[in-house]
């Protein structure tokens, strides 16, 4: 076995806590390699920003907005981002398996190989697909309820930079330390304080408490927002579907995410103050922290899906030129979904011994909640039954998911069987079925989300035969990669594996790697896609309406104007945007000022010193930590000062831009 | 109905003489056995709504295509059918209800924790396995025997497993024969299995624990009775005996153990390893709980927490490389509690009354 510099007889630094050059990486050729990329990458980044001298800009249009649009499209640029870091750990651990069989030992030990896969789950999770769904409820949420902007507008901007800080601290990880080597949600004893020393867990932990802020405080904002904000006449029963979903899922984050924050915290006090809430000596229980970790775990799931079935049901309902079928039952199978995912966590630990009673209750809740799904799948299907099927790429995407989705969801209930869980948990049949649906449903949502709201973000449409490609790629890609892994399950084959013995096992990992490879083609056409798209974009410029949209956010211009509607609109029903079409609206001549929030800095301010405040825990830097928290105390109360907060458009700008936009 | 499942039984098979291993779809004891019918039942039930949705997802969109020739029957105001409505709301829950009866069943028909004297298939034999890092220990209560990395059985017989773990949580698994259940520090659970035939299956950890997990395999050999008793006498040849202190040099962290099998085995070790107090001077977890049922140490008590303390000296790196972490440094708040227990409670408490292992 090797060395680790983390030991017993380490020193603290008064200056630099626990962090020593030791620390950082530089006898790790992959991470190099890694680090001269990205700061090759960054390099020509900020040349040319300067170049281009768009420093300013960035931070005046985008760093600091309070618009919920630029902040819906940062998310998705964050989403991106992670996107590519978390894939690039997915092909590492596909090639280590690809190669560690019978006896072979790969290319990754397993002190590098264990950091990989875990810090797969929590950037997946956490900041790819929370950032992506984050963002498209940012972005379409208000417009859909024909508001100016959310609910507290401040709010959202620290929400989001809140958000990027958690990320950016799992990134520094990379470069400084260690991550956790605990798998995603970091069990204990194993990521207690004597199972896991060193700095990784610690990474783990205060990443995901500074990205929880976030989430928690996005989560309050787009409840108040759908709850006050709607545009008169607004009837919750008169919104869209895809805004019904954000409805629930925000309220699953708001009643969710506080578990997470509290077991985290938890397990916090355990590694820094010597607690006991979780080890095994003292009384401590690991068991304790399974169940509430579970607890929000499994609400966690449907925070991600649920947005998405809302996704597929404006697009569904767009490209069959027909209103969503059976829009009630929608929404009552949502709140069902919403309800019922709180009572299934045991689910995911049958196999600790609880009693049979016990295990057949959550068996059974788990399957009930395939009922509202499965309606919900009729719904989208009865909605193109006698409709008008346009196959653009968003309708592909939703297809797509239709097929994928569906098995997944069957994979899903026979894990729900306890005696069948019993031979299948923690096997590959497990990876397959979660990453069937997450893949199968958020990812597959995400992008049609963006083929589809992609022309009202910025007025022109994304190229059709990169769609296309990306979307064949990404879907027969999906189906070699996790395939296999059904088939491995059944063999028995144990997740998180570094290496295994029997050579018999290969082939289905080849399989596996190669499915990696054709996502990878998939990821780099989206990225060849939005290049293009951009070069090209006068040619694939088109008006507000491109796909003849139901809802309102498509009444605003494309790119939509700072205050999205120069005048208020009064709903009468459903899909208001396709009555108005139908009556020939047209914006009346006169218009009013507009009251906006003003952009602020504190938002990027707070979350810069809850990064230095997280950092500084990491390495025991206690003077930093404790500068830093006094920090966002003191701007945190300082903002509250700020009287400056709002302005008015004048009338005359909103014609001038309305003008503007009719020629565009 | 009855001809499928025989179908789907043959094609597995066909898979299991493919040269893989598929443990669960070719199972080799009755646990596994009813393990694999419920999942092909359950596929089966879940089969009658997934094929017709499949079916209408792809052919919808291609009969509903915008762009067909005869686009008569587009019908915008179709949004609403109370009969499709009760389809596809009752049939899914028609199935769920089946299904969830038949779960109900299963469950406690192959509750891990029931023995399996229903099959009158002769005595059980008990064996107490814990999970150390990162290896197996596998200790034979009746027999006075135990081996590392390696289950013998007698085919045919029932297994009583009683397992625990030495520091993290791992799982027994042993596909081939049937589920898994966790392993835990401080705690025993249970699980009862069979192997129908001798032969030779693979067994793991199925939760990952660290460094060594990937290498944390053992190999389950099913035997004849003559066969295991010759096992039996074998390992009880071997030199080497498992006592506390043995077990505590075994329980060191290492990766890759060959197989190894002691001769003797002390009383109640296993005992000691859920009550975490193998090592002289430990208080066992089940002690503790009493103590703390009748009030606890008090503030007395604070100097006594070494005789509680277990992780702590089995703290490794990220290596898997035992650490010496030093004590923690007594804290000066408890000092003063120690020398004036009235500071805060006003009242000083009697000595703690504690029972060293």
């Amino acid at each position: 076995m090797s060395t680790e510099v983390a030991n017993a007889g380490e020193v603290i630094s008064p200056i630099f806590g626990r962090l020593t050059l030791d620390w950082i990486p530089y006898h790790e050729p992959i991470l190099i390699g890694t680090f001269a990329g990205v700061a090759l990458g960054g390099l020509a980044v900020l040349a040319l920003m300067t170049y281009f001298r768009l420093w300013m800009p960035l931070w005046r249009d985008w760093v600091t907005s309070v618009d919920h649009k630029k902040i819906g499209i940062m998310y998705m640029v964050l989403g991106f981002i992670m996107m590519v870091r978390g894939f690039a750990d997915a092909l590492m651990m596909r090639a280590q398996q690809a190669m560690a069989a019978g006896g072979a030992t790969g290319y990754l030990p397993p002190h590098h190989f264990d950091q990989v896969f875990t810090a797969h789950g929590v950037i997946m999770i956490f900041f790819v697909a929370m950032a992506f769904v984050t963002g498209i409820m940012n972005y379409v949420m208000p417009a859909q309820i024909g508001a100016r902007d959310v609910a507290f507008p401040f709010l959202n901007n620290f929400s989001f930079w809140m958000t990027v800080a958690g990320a950016l601290l799992v990134n520094i990880s990379l470069f400084v330390g260690e991550f956790g080597r605990v798998g995603w949600l970091a069990f204990p004893p194993l990521s207690g304080a004597a199972y896991s020393t060193g700095p990784g867990m610690d990474y783990y932990l205060w990443s995901l408490q500074i990205a929880g802020v976030g989430t928690t405080l996005s989560g309050i904002n787009l409840i108040a927002t759908i709850l006050k904000m709607r545009a008169p006449g607004m009837k919750l029963m008169d919104m869209s579907v895809f805004t019904w979903t954000t409805l629930c899922t925000n309220v699953l984050i708001v009643a969710a995410f506080p578990v997470l924050t509290a077991s985290l915290a938890l397990l916090t006090l355990d590694r820094y103050l010597g607690t006991h809430f979780f080890t095994n000596d003292f009384g401590g229980n690991a068991m304790m922290y399974i169940n509430l970790i579970w607890i929000w775990g499994h609400p966690e799931v449907y925070i991600l899906i649920i947005p998405c079935f809302g996704i597929f049901s404006e697009i569904v309902a767009t490209f069959s030129g027909k209103p969503l079928f059976g829009y009630k039952a929608m929404v009552y199978a949502t709140a069902c979904i919403m309800v019922l995912s709180f009572v299934v966590w045991l689910h995911h630990f049958f196999t600790m011994g609880s009693g049979a009673n016990v295990n057949t209750f959550f068996g059974i809740t788990t399957m009930i909640i395939s009922v509202p799904t499965g309606v919900k799948i009729f719904n989208w299907l009865f909605t193109m039954y006698k409709g008008q099927v346009r196959l653009e790429v968003p309708m592909l995407w939703t297809i797509g998911f239709l097929v994928t989705f569906t098995i997944g969801g069957m994979t899903g209930v026979l894990l729900a069987v306890p005696p069948v869980d019993f031979q299948l948990h923690n096997t590959l049949f497990l990876i397959a079925h979660f990453h069937n649906v997450i893949i199968g449903g958020v990812v597959f949502a995400v992008y049609a989300a963006v083929s589809y709201w992609w022309p009202k973000a910025f007025g022109f449409k994304l190229d059709d035969r990169l769609g296309k490609a990306t979307f064949w790629f990404w879907f027969i890609g999906f189906w070699f990669a996790f395939m296999p892994l059904y088939a491995l399950g059944l063999m028995g084959v144990t997740r998180r594996m570094n290496s295994y013995a029997d050579a018999a096992w290969q082939p289905y990992f080849i399989v596996a790697a190669f499915g990696a490879l054709l996502i990878l083609c998939g990821i780099l056409c989206t990225f060849a896609n939005f290049g293009y798209s951009i070069l090209n974009r006068k040619k694939l410029a088109c008006g507000p309406d491109p796909w003849n949209g139901r809802t309102l956010e498509w009444a605003m211009q494309s790119p939509p104007a700072p205050y999205n509607f120069p005048q208020e609109i009064h709903v009468r029903g459903r899909d208001e945007f396709w009555r108005m079409k139908q009556e020939g609206f047209t914006w009346a001549e006169s218009y009013a000022p507009i009251h906006m929030p003003k952009n602020t800095a504190t938002g990027v301010l707070l979350a810069a010193f809850a990064l230095a405040f997280g950092f500084a825990m990491v390495w025991y830097i206690w003077w930093l930590a404790g500068l830093a928290f006094l920090a966002m105390i003191a701007i945190g109360i300082g903002h509250t000062f700020n009287y400056n907060r709002d302005y008015f458009i004048p009338a005359t700008t909103v014609a001038a831009t309305e003008a503007k936009g009719a020629t565009a | 109905m009855l001809r499928s499942p025989k179908l789907l039984l043959a094609t597995a098979g066909a898979f299991a003489l493919s040269g893989c291993q598929f443990d669960v779809l070719s199972p080799q004891g009755w646990v596994a056995g009813q393990e694999r019918n419920l999942l092909v039942i359950a596929t089966l039930l879940m089969l009658i709504v997934i094929v017709p949705v499949l079916f209408m997802a792809v052919y919808f969109p291609l009969r509903y295509r915008a762009d067909r020739p005869d686009s008569t029957d587009y019908d915008p105001t179709f949004t609403h059918s109370n009969k499709l409505e009760v389809v596809v709301w009752g049939v899914p829950i028609l199935i769920i209800l089946a299904l969830g009866a038949v779960t109900w069943i299963y469950t406690h028909r192959l509750d891990p924790y029931r023995d399996l004297s229903a099959l009158n298939a002769g005595t059980p034999i008990e064996v107490e396995a814990v999970s150390l890092d990162w290896k197996w220990l596998f200790i034979y209560p009746e027999l006075g025997v135990a081996s590392v990395n390696e289950l013998a059985i007698p085919a045919g017989r029932p297994v009583n497993f009683r397992i625990s773990s030495s520091t993290v949580m791992n799982t027994l698994s042993i596909p081939a024969l049937g589920g898994m259940v966790y392993a835990m520090a401080g705690m025993e659970t249970q699980l009862h299995l069979i192997a129908d035939n001798p032969g030779t299956f693979a067994g793991r950890s199925a939760h990952y624990s660290g460094p060594g997990f990937s290498q944390m395999t053992f190999d389950t050999r099913a035997m004849s009775d003559d066969d295991f008793n010759a096992w039996v006498a074998a390992a009880k040849a071997s030199p080497e005996a498992l006592t506390r202190d043995t077990y505590l040099a075994l329980e060191r962290p290492t990766i890759a153990e060959p197989v190894r099998h002691y001769g003797s085995v002390e009383d109640g070790l296993f005992a000691r390893i859920v009550g975490l107090c193998v090592e002289a001077g430990k208080v066992c977890v089940g002690d503790m709980m009493m103590q703390d049922k009748m009030g606890g140490g008090g503030l007395n008590g604070i100097a006594n927490a070494p005789a509680y303390d277990y992780d702590r000296a089995r703290a490794i790196d990220g290596f898997g490389n035992p650490l010496d972490l030093p004590a923690p440094e007594p804290m000066a708040f408890h000092e003063a509690f120690l020398t004036n227990p009235d500071l805060i409670c006003g009242t000083g408490r009697t000595e703690a009354a504690i029972h060293v292992n």
